[in-house]
């Protein structure tokens, strides 16, 4: 039988984490973020998605429906021209998207999308 | 585990100084998400990119924390502003220790 090596990612990776660690358990209030995200995705495995917060100094994603919450974690430099990015994430089944945007004053904003998962994304 | 990996990067040769320019990167890689099984019903290791940063001139324009919840072959689209000619370097974190990297100039005018 093949031995699985033990990994050495976990204390070395860094990680997005939980939604009560970035915000310190307070509540978004709604305010100037758009997560674009498809309303029905055939492919839970790439689902392309937008998040905008103009002014933001770290944008979250977080997809809840998924076994790990965590999805990406953008932090914008000085040479960043928007707040913004795309990317394309996996979604385990239909399940609420959400992003979470720190502003410069240290508050906090969310947007969130419900998304129609017709094939799963996890694999199992 | 990290064979085949190929950073590919899309940025504009020319821009005026202090534009705003698109900028779309892409890099092959299986993304392990940790979370399948194999035909013996053993999880499959994690094994991901965990991080990519991309630098104009040494000054960062965005940084992200990649979840196992990204797609195979991440994929990002940000815009950058150029404040004058120079390079700007991409950088991807592979879980094994790996980094790659690209380069990019652009002239400004």
């Amino acid at each position: 039988a093949m031995v699985l090596p033990i990994r050495a990612f976990a204390q070395d990776a860094p990680m997005v984490g939980e939604l009560a660690e970035f915000t310190g358990g307070a509540e978004p209030g709604t305010g100037d973020i758009t997560l674009t995200a498809p309303e029905i995705a055939e492919n839970g495995n790439t689902v392309p998605i937008e998040v905008s917060a103009p002014g933001a100094a770290e944008i979250r994603v977080y997809a809840l429906g998924n076994p790990v919450p965590g999805v990406a974690a953008f932090t914008f430099g000085p040479l960043a021209a928007s707040q913004a990015a795309s990317t394309r994430i996996r979604l385990a089944t239909t399940q609420e998207v959400l992003a979470v945007a720190k502003l410069q004053d240290g508050s906090f904003i969310a947007d969130r999308k419900e998304v129609k998962v017709t094939i799963g994304g996890c694999g199992g | 585990m990290a064979e085949g990996v190929k950073p590919r990067v899309k940025v504009p040769k020319s821009a005026s100084a202090g534009e705003a320019v698109t900028i779309k990167t892409l890099i092959s890689h299986q993304m392990e998400s940790g979370q399948r099984k194999d035909s013996d019903g053993n999880v499959i290791p994690r094994s991901i990119i965990n991080r990519f940063t991309c630098d104009f001139n040494g000054q960062n324009v965005i940084d992200v924390v990649l979840a196992p919840a990204i797609s195979t072959n991440p994929y990002f689209e940000f815009d950058a502003t150029v404040p004058e000619s120079g390079e700007f370097t991409f950088t991807w974190y592979d879980d094994d220790g790996s980094t790659y990297t690209d380069t990019q100039s652009i002239e400004v005018s």
